[in-house]
């Protein structure tokens, strides 16, 4: 058993302890955003926020997040009413098949959360760790921007 | 007997005789009929566009959304023709139960294909619509217009499509000819409409795959092979049963299935460890690729040959280029669900093609494809034949030991890297000759390649196929010639050559398994082409952007060059500042899809020998466009993308093993690499066909980045990856 607090509100589930915080969210509590990626935090895809911090979901055991606070992708809006971050996206068209854009958002969630008015060089640097394959790198860094202001 | 009637008879037969397997398999290439675009494969109006008896619109198409943005590009034609507004239409996906059969979405080809049967049934109904309204007005179709969906008569009566529904046949096969809205009064094509998927994509929606639960749905994981061609020779299965997951063996096919899914995945690596395989791969010295590739027994087949007088040589230049294996590398490897039910199995699968899946996986199965019922769900972007079609055939074969029981299969980071079908390793030569006054008289070109198209049809061409206890044979490829090409894509240069001879030494063999990777053969060889022509600039004294145009009759390619060439701001003789440098690169996709051209500026960092793309800027004619929006963005990725492939990739391995299974031994372009500044110019054509442009940029680009490291660093880099 583990107990935290998701997008604001207290869960506890049932999943050994060992079980990366990635399928407790997506296995456990059938939430889509994160994705698997890699398994290995090379890619980000599964990028969540806990404590205000990035972390890689796939790498991090249920037992390590006991009490704390996790935001996914699904804590910054709705696709009926999205948030600042999903609103510049939209505006961006910052998407192409889209996968690995839930864990670039919270990469850059957890960027602005710290730094609201990034630079250039700063959403580049924090956006390091997050692959996408598609190349709409272009678009995300200016979506990133753009929630910025 | 007349054409028409002879087609009728033996349409199955014209069909495979007309089209030469392969391009029928990358959906390319004409129907049985004379009825444009899909329509000659579903010629009844209702297999793209139902009008509900409330008078909602459905479009359907047989073409699946990759993350390209078709579902949205099809909506907008559909919407324009229909004249109705783009919100109050819904769209359906390759569905073997709904759809019509368009092959795979591949090649380019969804707007030549589905987009073109959507805009002329959408037409046809539109006009059908109107003829009922003027039956119920008694007044002449002439006399009416729509908008808005409504037919507005003469003196402003508005009747909403909706009341004009009843005793609307749309079960009618599609007349030949359509008559269109004049592209002036275009309100949804041409312009950038927001993508339908996105919302859902951006909020943590149920938009992939990955995301389906169905009830009492089971994990299960896949124990692959070491290497190609290994036999399961042991396996401790009851190293599962601490995990709570069942095991599922079929010859060499080694799966686990439990209710968690972090449980099949421990259970799976168990099972990897004690599982012993016989190996007897034999793979080649990737060491010396080249020699690899050309050690391959080949089967030449001509490709252009054609000779005219032109002046005497007064310089030959030769040059040879190689290309090692790469990945399609999508970030999420590939999944799927099956479901095996009293009235059949039903697969969900981010498949390119759910009718040639379903087909090879009824053949694995020994199943009627009546049987399976195949529905696109999307996956992570493809850019290829990835490991979805393995992925469906694992869920199905699995779901078959489950009855009842949903089964969902997802591929670990390890397995999408080491087993999808890599696009080929291929080598180029080219020599050619220049005149006194330094035009190209002479050029003799050949492209060292295995088939870029292992797609299923034949069971044999997926991996649980051949791991089980059938063992199903990979199918021998063969060469064969067609429009659109595969290794041999784009090795005809489109300029003005009064001598030209070009060979594709195909290769049978695959030593390491391949398939269809995004533009397949044109990457390379627009590589090779565009790099020599460069070089041959260089050996004439002139521009580059100069000397193709002096070689470049074609008045579409001529105003890309020069639109990429003014948007990036080339200067005359191409001269960068100090550690830079800029280079160009022009074709058009498979000489006859869509042209592009592409200028960027690198930055050359001496002491590494690393390039890094400091800005692009891209000019591309596709026809009319229907998003541009959705043009650029897919062109931007084009760029991206290409500059990963040329600057970082390739797949390593020994001689039995595959080696390169992450992405830190399999290293792409990061946000450190992109670019500061990516630039797309759109010469819309009001009015001309649709050209495919999904894949237009990877050959420009590639070699755009070349002639930039060259004129940078003095350098020429032949071989793919430049980090070697």
């Amino acid at each position: 058993m583990a107990a935290f607090e998701l997008n604001g509100r207290n869960v506890t589930v049932d999943a050994e302890p060992d079980t990366p915080l990635l399928y407790v969210l997506r296995d456990g509590l059938k939430l889509n955003a994160a994705k698997y990626g890699c398994g290995l935090g090379q890619c980000g895809a599964c990028t969540v926020m806990v404590n205000g911090e990035a972390v890689f979901s796939c790498l991090t055991p249920v037992s390590m997040i006991e009490g704390k606070r996790v935001t996914t992708l699904e804590g910054l809006g709705t696709a009926l009413a999205p948030g600042k971050l999903q609103q510049a996206f939209i505006d961006e068209q910052a998407a192409q098949c889209g996968y690995c854009i839930p864990g670039m958002m919270m990469r850059a969630a957890a960027l602005l959360a710290k730094t609201p008015h990034p630079t250039d060089a700063q959403i580049r640097e924090a956006m390091q760790p997050n692959l996408c394959r598609c190349g709409t790198h272009m678009r995300i860094l200016r979506a990133v921007k753009r929630a910025s202001e | 007997m007349k054409r028409r009637e002879f087609l009728a008879r033996s349409g199955a037969l014209v069909v495979s005789f007309a089209l030469p397997r392969a391009t029928a398999q990358e959906g390319g290439g004409a129907g049985s009929s004379n009825l444009p675009g899909s329509l000659a494969k579903a010629p009844a109006l209702d297999a793209w566009i139902r009008v509900g008896a409330n008078g909602s619109i459905t479009v359907f198409t047989g073409k699946a959304e990759l993350g390209q943005g078709i579902k949205t590009a099809l909506l907008q034609i559909a919407a324009e023709e229909l004249d109705v507004a783009f919100a109050a239409l819904t769209i359906v996906t390759a569905d073997t139960a709904r759809t019509a059969n368009e092959g795979y979405t591949a090649g380019s080809n969804s707007l030549k294909d589905s987009g073109v049967a959507i805009r002329n049934a959408a037409a046809q109904v539109r006009a059908l619509l109107v003829a009922q309204a003027a039956k119920r007005l008694g007044a002449g179709a002439d006399s009416l217009h729509t908008a808005d969906g409504a037919v507005v008569s003469g003196d402003g009566k508005r009747i909403p499509y909706a009341e004009l529904v009843d005793g609307l046949d749309l079960h009618v096969e599609a007349a030949p000819m359509s008559t269109f809205k004049d592209p002036k009064q275009y309100r949804v094509v041409s312009r950038p409409v927001a993508r339908v998927d996105i919302p859902a994509k951006v909020s943590g929606g149920a938009a992939y795959v990955q995301d389906l639960r169905l009830p009492g749905m089971v994990h299960a994981r896949v124990v692959r092979p070491p290497s190609y061609g290994a036999t399961l020779a042991a396996v401790d299965e009851a190293g599962a049963a601490p995990f709570g997951a069942k095991v599922v063996r079929d010859g060499s096919f080694l799966a686990v299935v439990a209710p968690r899914e972090w449980s099949a995945i421990k259970a799976m690596r168990a099972l990897e460890r004690s599982a012993r395989w016989d190996e007897r791969a034999r793979l080649p010295d990737i060491a010396h690729l080249a020699d690899a590739v050309l050690g391959l027994p080949a089967e030449d087949m001509v490709v252009e040959d054609h000779h005219a007088a032109a002046p005497g040589s007064a310089r030959t230049l030769e040059a040879t280029f190689t290309r090692h294996y790469q990945v399609h590398g999508s970030i999420g490897p590939s999944c799927a669900v099956a479901w095996m039910k009293d009235d059949g199995l039903t697969i969900w699968s981010h498949t390119q093609g759910v009718y040639p899946d379903r087909q090879a996986i009824a053949e694995m199965l020994g199943l009627p494809p009546a049987r399976i019922r195949m529905i696109h769900a999307e996956g992570s972007g493809c850019y290829g034949h990835n490991g979805a079609d393995d992925a469906a055939a694992d869920a199905a074969l699995i779901a078959t030991r489950l009855p009842g029981t949903p089964v969902r299969v997802q591929w670990m980071r390890e397995q999408e890297h080491a087993w999808e079908p890599f696009g080929p390793a291929m080598v180029t030569k080219v020599r050619a000759a220049l005149d006194g006054s330094g035009r190209i008289v002479d050029w003799d070109y050949g492209v060292w390649s295995n088939s870029h198209s292992t797609r299923p049809g034949p069971a044999g061409s997926l991996l649980a196929a051949q791991h089980g206890a059938k063992a199903f044979a990979p199918p021998r490829q063969k060469v064969s010639k067609s429009a659109d090409g595969l290794g041999d894509r784009n090795s005809v240069p489109l300029y003005s050559i009064p001598n030209l001879h070009v060979v594709h030494h195909f290769l049978p063999d695959m030593p390491v398994r391949v398939s269809a990777l995004r533009s397949l053969g044109a990457y390379m060889n627009v590589f090779s082409i565009e790099s020599f022509m460069d070089e041959l600039a260089a050996a004439a004294g002139a521009d580059p952007v100069e000397f193709r145009l002096s070689h470049l009759e074609d008045a579409r390619g001529r105003d890309v060059v020069q639109a990429a060439a003014r948007r990036f701001g080339w200067p005359r003789g191409g001269s960068a500042p100090a550690g830079h440098g800029y280079g160009f690169a022009f074709a058009r996709y498979k000489n006859h899809a869509a042209y592009c051209a592409v200028a960027v500026e690198v930055a050359w960092d001496a002491e590494r020998s690393r390039a890094r793309v400091l800005r692009a800027a891209a000019a591309v004619d596709s026809g009319q466009v229907v998003n541009p929006d959705g043009l650029r963005n897919q062109l931007e990725g084009a760029i991206l993308q290409s500059a990963s492939w040329t600057l970082f990739e390739k797949v390593s391995f020994d001689r039995q093993r595959i080696r390169s299974t992450d992405w830190s031994t399999y290293p792409i372009l990061r946000f450190d690499g992109v670019p500061e500044k990516v630039e797309i110019e759109i010469l819309d054509r009001p009015g001309a066909p649709y050209l495919g442009s999904g894949e237009c940029g990877q050959g420009p680009a590639a070699a755009a980045i070349a002639n930039a490291v060259a004129r940078a660093s003095g350098k020429r880099l032949r071989d793919i990856p430049f980090r070697g």
